[in-house]
C-alpha cells in the first residue's frame, strides 16, 4: 500500500486520519507543522501528502511551495484540509501547486473514498 | 476524401443476412418456448430477445448508413416492435412471433432485393409492416397499465458530452487526468477520444507538460453536479464543458445498445478466419523455415555422409507443404451451421402446413467444408428434408396407428470422413415405397412391367428425370424440381448422394461432398503432346473399340455403339484442332463419360493415369473457353487443361462436333493448347 504523510497541529486530527489510512493497510507518516514535514521528507518519497493550512512554524501553503520546489515532489499528490470557510485559502493553495483539497469536518470513509481517488 | 461506400455494400448484405438467419433461430427458440408454457412466454430469456433486437438494429443501422432506405425503414418498425418485447411492455406469442418470422422474410427480401438491384414485392412487404404497426399500438395500450413501478422513479439515463482540455500545467499540482477518467467511468459508461492536436513533434515536448485534451461521451443517471464533482479540484486549471444530449430513444438500456454497436464494429470485416487458423498457418511455415534453413546448412559443405540427412529434410518439406497446404485450405472451409441453419425454418414451417409434427434434430453442424460447396449445397438439402416432411413423415394419425410416437424426428448429422464430408438425412417415417416408385416408373414408361428389380433398383429409380410420387403437385415438393436434379446439383459438386430405407421405420438419404473444390481427383489422358485431365466422377469406363463399331448419320456427329446402346464420339485432337498421334480409332482409347444423365465417349491417345490436381481458374488466366473448365499445373511446371465434362456432352448432342461459334476458323481453338505459357 501508500506511504502518506499527514501534517496536522492538532493531535487528534493527526491519529483520526493516522488510523483511518492504517485500517485500510497505508503507512502513514506524522508531522506536527510544516517545517517538520521538510525535515522529516530529506531523502524520502511518500505517495500523498494531507496538509492542514493553519500550522505553526510553517504553514501548509508554504509546505506545498516548498515540496514543489523539490524533484522528488514535483508531481506527488498534494491534500490541503480546509474548511467550507476557507474559500480563499483553497485558491492560493492551488496556485502554491496543491493538488486538490478536503473540506472539514469529515468522516473517515470521506477520508477513504478521497484518497482512494487520488491513488486510484 | 470521398469514401466510395459501395465497398461495404457486399459486407453489409452478408452480415445482414447472417444476423437475419439467426434472427430466425431465435425466434424459433422462443416459439418453442412459447409452446411448452402454453402460448405465451411469461418471462422470455433476455438472452435471446437481446440477440433478436442486436440483429434488427445492426441491419437498422447498417441499411440507413449504406442508404438502403427500404430496408431501413422496415428495420425500424420491426426494431421498435423488439424492443417493446425487450423491455417488457409485451410478451411474444405465437401470433407474435409467427409476424416476427413473416418481418424477417421481408426484411430478407427487400435486403436481396437491394444486392440485385430488382424491385421487392411491395404490397406483401407493406401488409406485414402494416401488421407490425398494428401490434406497435396494442402496444402502447399495455405498456401504460403494465409499467414497472420501480423504472417509474429512477431518472432516466442521460448521455452526456464532456470536453476536457487541462492547462498544460496540470501535472505540478500532482494533478492526473488518468484519475479523473477512472472516476468518470465510475459514474456509468465511456467512451473517450484523446484529442492530441497540441502535442508538439517529439523534440519540443516536455514529458512534465500535459499537451492532451478529451473528449469524453458518458451515459449515466449520475447529475451534472455528480459529473462536476470528479473535476472540482482541477476547475481552474482546465478547460471543461458538460453539455447533456437528449438520449435516442434506443439507448434507454445503454448495455445492449452498447453490445449492439460494438457487435455491429466486429461484423466489419469480410474474410472471418478464425484465430487458431491462423496460428496454425503461422506455426507451419514457422516449421517450413526450419526445413529450409536445415536443408541449406546440409548443402553448404555437402558430402555423401549426409545424404540420408538430405533425403530426411526432403521428407520433412514434404510433410510442411502438406501441412501449409491444409491450412490454408481451411481457410476457406466454413461450419455446415451455415447451411443448417435455414432448416429449424423450413422444417417448422412446412409441418404446419402439412399438419404434422416434426421435430428436426442437428448434430456436427460445426463440420467444415469449403465454402463453394455451402453456397450450392444449400438447395439440395432444402429439397431433401423437403422430401422427408412430405413423403417420409407419415400424419399423426397415422403414426400412432403404426404404434409409433405422434412427433417424427429429422435426423441431421454431419461428419467428416476421409477427405469427404458426409451428411445423413434420416427421418424415421414410412420409409421408400417400393411398390408405388415402381408403379409410376412403369406408367411413366421408365421401366418395362415386367421388369425384376432388386429393392436397391428401385430406390434408385427416385432419381430419374421427371419422376415424382407425390399424389398431387404440391408448393412443397413435387414441383418440376425432383431428385435427380439434386443429385446432378450434388455430382456437379463432385459428390455423391444414396439412400437406405426400411419399411415402415424410415429412410436415410447419404450425401458425400468433397472437402474442398481447389482439389480435383482426375485422370490424365494424353492426346498428340498435350495431356489433358477428365474429372474422376465423370468417367464411366474406358473402352477399345472397332472402327466398323461407328456410324456417321448424315449432318450429325459421330455415333458408337456400346452394348446396345448409341453414344455420341468426341474426337479431342478434332474439338481443339491438336495433333494427334493416331485418328485411327481401334490405336486410341474411347473414354465413356457421363454427366446429367448423359453419356459421350471422348477418343483420346492414351490414359497416363489418375492423380490430384489443384484448379486454378482459365477465366481469370486467361477467359472462359468453351469445353474446358479449368487449368492446373502438372508436377514437371507444364499446364494441363481440365476438360469440362457437362460441356463437352452437350456439345456432343447438339449434333456438331465443332466448337461452337468456330465455325471454319480454328485459330481461336488452336488457342486452348497449353503451351500458351
Amino acid at each position: 500500500m501508500a506511504t502518506i504523510l499527514t501534517v496536522d497541529d492538532t493531535a487528534s486530527m493527526r491519529q483520526m486520519i493516522s488510523f483511518t489510512l492504517n485500517s485500510v493497510g497505508h503507512d502513514v507518516i506524522q508531522a506536527s507543522d510544516g517545517k517538520e514535514a521538510l525535515a522529516l521528507l530529506q531523502g524520502k518519497k511518500v505517495d500523498l501528502v494531507i496538509a492542514d493550512v493553519n500550522m505553526p512554524n510553517m504553514d501548509g501553503i508554504t509546505l506545498v511551495k516548498s515540496l514543489r520546489a523539490l524533484a522528488d515532489f514535483k508531481f506527488t499528490p498534494i491534500l490541503m484540509l480546509t474548511t467550507e470557510s476557507q474559500e480563499s485559502k483553497r485558491q492560493q493553495g492551488k496556485v502554491a501547486g496543491a493538488t486538490g483539497w478536503i473540506v472539514k469536518p469529515f468522516n473517515p470513509e470521506q477520508l477513504l473514498t478521497i484518497v482512494k481517488k487520488v491513488l486510484g | 476524401m470521398a469514401i466510395d461506400m459501395r465497398q461495404f455494400h457486399q459486407t453489409f448484405f452478408e452480415e445482414s443476412l447472417e444476423a437475419l438467419a439467426s434472427m430466425e433461430t431465435e425466434l424459433l427458440h422462443l416459439e418453442k418456448a412459447a409452446d411448452d408454457n402454453g402460448h405465451a412466454v411469461l418471462a422470455p430469456d433476455p438472452e435471446i430477445l437481446n440477440t433478436i433486437f442486436r440483429a434488427a438494429h445492426s441491419i437498422k443501422g447498417g441499411s440507413s448508413t449504406f442508404g438502403f432506405a427500404e430496408v431501413a425503414s422496415f428495420a425500424h418498425v420491426l426494431e421498435s416492435r423488439l424492443d417493446a418485447l425487450r423491455e417488457g411492455r409485451a410478451l411474444p406469442n405465437r401470433r407474435v412471433v409467427g409476424l416476427l418470422l413473416l418481418s424477417v422474410d421481408c426484411l430478407r427480401t427487400l435486403i436481396i432485393a437491394a444486392r440485385t438491384g430488382k424491385e421487392a414485392d411491395a404490397n406483401a412487404i407493406d401488409a406485414v409492416r402494416s401488421q407490425l404497426e398494428k401490434l406497435e399500438n396494442e402496444n402502447t395500450a399495455v405498456a401504460e397499465g403494465t409499467k414497472s413501478p420501480a423504472q417509474n422513479h429512477r431518472p432516466d439515463a442521460t448521455h452526456w458530452h464532456i470536453v476536457f482540455k487541462p492547462h498544460s500545467r496540470l501535472f505540478h499540482t500532482g494533478n492526473d487526468p488518468l484519475r479523473i477518467m477512472r472516476e468518470l467511468n465510475e459514474l456509468g459508461e465511456m467512451k473517450t477520444v484523446v484529442d492530441v492536436s497540441a502535442l508538439p513533434h517529439w523534440e519540443g515536448t516536455d514529458p512534465e507538460e500535459c499537451y492532451f485534451g478529451w473528449n469524453v461521451e458518458l451515459t449515466t443517471r449520475a447529475t451534472r453536479e455528480t459529473i462536476a464533482e470528479v473535476f472540482c479540484w482541477v476547475a481552474d486549471e482546465c478547460r471543461l464543458e458538460i453539455n447533456s444530449q437528449p438520449m435516442p430513444k434506443l439507448a434507454m438500456t445503454s448495455r445492449g445498445i452498447a453490445e449492439a454497436v460494438a457487435s455491429m464494429d466486429s461484423h466489419m470485416d469480410t474474410l472471418r478466419v478464425s484465430v487458431p487458423k491462423v496460428d496454425l498457418l503461422i506455426n507451419t511455415v514457422g516449421e517450413l523455415v526450419i526445413t529450409q534453413t536445415m536443408l541449406s546448412q546440409i548443402t553448404n559443405n555437402f558430402s555423401f555422409e549426409n545424404l540420408s540427412q538430405l533425403f530426411a529434410g526432403i521428407a520433412q518439406l514434404e510433410r510442411n507443404t502438406r501441412e501449409l497446404q491444409e491450412s490454408v485450405m481451411r481457410i476457406r472451409m466454413l461450419p455446415l451451421s451455415f447451411a443448417f441453419n435455414r432448416l429449424p425454418r423450413l422444417v417448422h414451417d412446412m409441418s404446419q402446413k402439412l399438419e404434422k409434427k416434426v421435430e428436426l434434430v442437428i448434430h456436427g453442424e460445426q463440420t467444415e467444408i469449403d465454402k463453394t460447396v455451402i453456397d450450392r449445397l444449400i438447395d439440395p438439402l432444402l429439397h431433401l428434408v423437403r422430401n422427408c416432411l412430405d413423403h417420409g413423415i407419415e400424419p399423426p394419425m397415422e403414426r400412432l396407428a403404426a404404434g409409433k410416437p405422434e412427433v417424427g424426428v429429422i435426423h441431421l448429422k454431419a461428419y467428416q470422413k476421409g477427405g469427404n464430408v458426409v451428411i445423413e438425412i434420416r427421418d424415421d417415417g414410412r420409409g421408400l415405397q417400393h411398390d408405388r416408385i415402381f408403379a409410376k416408373a412403369v406408367e411413366r414408361g421408365l421401366i418395362a412391367s415386367d421388369a425384376r428389380l432388386s429393392p436397391e433398383e428401385i430406390a434408385e429409380m427416385i432419381f430419374l428425370p421427371g419422376f415424382s410420387t407425390a399424389k398431387t403437385v404440391s408448393d412443397i415438393s413435387g414441383r418440376g424440381v425432383g431428385m435427380d436434379v439434386v443429385r446432378n446439383n450434388i455430382r456437379s459438386l463432385g459428390g455423391g448422394v444414396e439412400i437406405a430405407s426400411e419399411k415402415g421405420r424410415g429412410a436415410c438419404f447419404t450425401v458425400r461432398l468433397p472437402l474442398t473444390l481447389a482439389i480435383l481427383d482426375g485422370l490424365s489422358v494424353q492426346v498428340g503432346d498435350q495431356t489433358y485431365i477428365l474429372p474422376l466422377v465423370s468417367i464411366v469406363e474406358s473402352v477399345r473399340i472397332r472402327p466398323e463399331q461407328v456410324s456417321r448419320p448424315a449432318g450429325g456427329c459421330e455415333l458408337f455403339a456400346l452394348r446396345k446402346e448409341y453414344l455420341p464420339l468426341l474426337r479431342l485432337y478434332d474439338l481443339f484442332h491438336i495433333e494427334s498421334r493416331s485418328t485411327d480409332l481401334s490405336q486410341g482409347l474411347l473414354v465413356i463419360v457421363e454427366a446429367d444423365g448423359k453419356k459421350a465417349g471422348l477418343y483420346v491417345d492414351d490414359l497416363l493415369g489418375q492423380q490430384q490436381v489443384v484448379i486454378k481458374s482459365l477465366a481469370t488466366h486467361y477467359r472462359k473457353v468453351e469445353g474446358i473448365s479449368a487449368a492446373t499445373i502438372l508436377g514437371d511446371g507444364s499446364v494441363a487443361m481440365i476438360l469440362d465434362v457437362t460441356g463437352l456432352i452437350r456439345l456432343a448432342h447438339s449434333g456438331t462436333s465443332h466448337m461452337p461459334g468456330n465455325g471454319g476458323n480454328a485459330s481461336s481453338a488452336t488457342t486452348i493448347a497449353p503451351n500458351m505459357n
